[in-house]
């Protein structure tokens, strides 16, 4: 599903991502960790077609990342960390909206948004506006919003940033079965560690724009005699504030 | 193309379901029209025949020029990147908004019209379609700028800056009062602003003299000015990390 090979990004001086080689077979879960600053987002957007590498080779979703950005936008799902949905629109009509862009006619994609809806436990809140959505319905909205299309490989960006642990829980489920059912790839970042354990098969590890560790959980744990992934995560990326570096 | 029906179709629905918005947004040249027109045709400068069209041209720098203050919150929320992973090519996204702005300027520009034959105009009704036509092609240069000035610029300094260019620009247009009376130097820093060349040719339509050196540069200067706008705005919105 994704196969990148020496994806680099320089902005400016600052070289974000140097070199990176990512592997992701179709029907993974695989999560994508790494400190504050340590390029996540910027791989993240560069794979979604946002952002142009500065050299090395990509394939998503089967297409070429650089000849071909339309036919990987075509099938991939992107779910951005700060959410897609403005405050003061109706879910329901944006969802309309992003099922039409995609080349739905009104019909097929107002059959499209119900029964997402209806899945993502958003029934009858088609009218309401996001910002009056809980944090877990806005973010189960957001979601909806990356599936519309039937996206085979699904990107989330930092998807249970700011939940409660319970829906932290449920979003698991959905994104379990998503892959379970539908076999979407699902590729993403997050902070907690417990998440990744629980919910991934893979992890990669990213720090100073590197990979330095890949493999599941618990290959991870027992190459670093750890107890747990927090204890990996810091013996792999050192226990120094990352409080400088940007997003 | 359906893609770009689909986007203005849904952005209109979006600005009309508030149709304060669109009236607040006429209200600066509705203003002048209603406080200021009346001296103004008593003031032996000018009729309302002279003062309408430079109207219209204000509504056209201002309405258009502040529509950039839309996407500021789209790209803060997300909405404009989540379009952006979409298949629809970044002119369309473009252009799926600056025709809705046309749309929301013509219907402005018909009603300051219509007010204006109520209090007095007396144009040919002719020379006033083809002066809304200039307006509206106008607008769409004036609100891709717009588009390309927000996405450029820290999004707090927007409407400042904004209001900085737009008044002077417009100023120099003689919307207001025709640049006959300026002197010799304002006349000349005038001719170096494009609006000075459209409020021209918009009185000359107005007062049915469609075949005057007067339109033939209004329009000219226009259609220059909304292919560059366009090609900033498309260029704008075609570079990463808009």
């Amino acid at each position: 599903m994704i196969h990148a090979r020496g994806l680099t990004k320089t902005f400016g001086t600052v070289e974000a991502v140097r070199g990176i080689d990512i592997d992701v077979s179709a029907g993974e879960i695989v999560g994508f960790l790494g400190p504050n600053g340590a390029g996540k987002t910027t791989t993240l957007r560069m794979l979604t077609t946002l952002l142009r590498p500065t050299s090395g080779t990509a394939t998503v979703a089967g297409h070429d990342l650089f000849a071909d950005p339309m036919g990987v936008r075509r099938r991939i799902g992107y779910v951005a960390q700060g959410g897609m949905i403005g405050p003061i629109t109706e879910i329901g009509e944006e969802m309309e909206l992003q099922a039409r862009l995609y080349g739905m006619r009104r019909p097929e994609a107002r059959e499209r948004v119900a029964d997402l809806l209806a899945e993502f436990e958003l029934a009858g809140l088609e009218r309401r506006t996001a910002a009056t959505l809980s944090g877990g319905q806005k973010r189960r909205a957001d979601i909806v919003m990356g599936l519309l299309h039937r996206p085979g490989l699904l990107f989330l960006d930092e998807p249970t940033t700011g939940l409660d642990p319970q829906s932290r829980a449920n979003l698991w489920e959905h994104v379990r079965r998503l892959r379970d059912r539908d076999g979407v790839t699902v590729f993403l970042t997050t902070h907690y560690l417990e998440e990744a354990d629980a919910l991934c098969d893979r992890v990669l590890i990213i720090d100073h724009g590197r990979i330095v560790a890949s493999g599941t959980p618990a290959e991870l744990k027992a190459a670093e005699g750890a107890a747990t992934l927090d204890e990996v995560f810091l013996a792999l990326t050192g226990r120094a504030l990352r409080e400088g570096a940007a997003a | 193309m359906s893609a770009l029906a689909t986007l203005t179709g849904h952005y209109l629905r979006g600005t009309f379901k508030s149709r304060f918005a669109v009236v607040f947004g006429a209200v600066q040249p509705l203003l002048y029209l209603v406080l200021f027109g009346p001296l103004f045709d008593r003031s032996g400068v000018g009729s309302w025949d002279t003062l309408v069209p430079g109207l219209l041209m204000q509504l056209g720098l201002v309405s258009s020029g502040l529509v950039g203050f839309g996407i500021v919150f789209d790209q803060r929320f997300g909405v404009l990147e989540r379009l952006r992973v979409t298949p629809v090519s970044r002119v369309t996204l473009l252009l799926g908004r600056v025709l809705k702005d046309s749309v929301v300027l013509l219907v402005q520009a018909v009603g300051i019209t219509v007010i204006g034959y109520a209090l007095g105009l007396r144009a040919p009704l002719a020379g006033v379609l083809l002066g809304l036509l200039l307006v509206t092609v106008l607008s769409i240069g004036m609100a891709a700028l717009s588009y390309a000035a927000a996405l450029t610029i820290r999004q707090e300094l927007f409407p400042a800056l904004m209001s900085t260019v737009v008044i002077p620009l417009m100023l120099l247009s003689g919307a207001l009062l025709p640049m006959s009376l300026a002197p010799t130097w304002l006349d000349v820093v005038s001719r170096l602003t494009p609006f000075r060349y459209a409020v021209e040719a918009l009185r000359a339509l107005f007062a049915g003299s469609y075949a005057s050196p007067a339109v033939l540069w209004g329009v000219v200067v226009s259609l220059v000015f909304v292919v560059v706008g366009m090609a900033v705005g498309t260029m704008r919105f075609q570079k990463e990390n808009a």
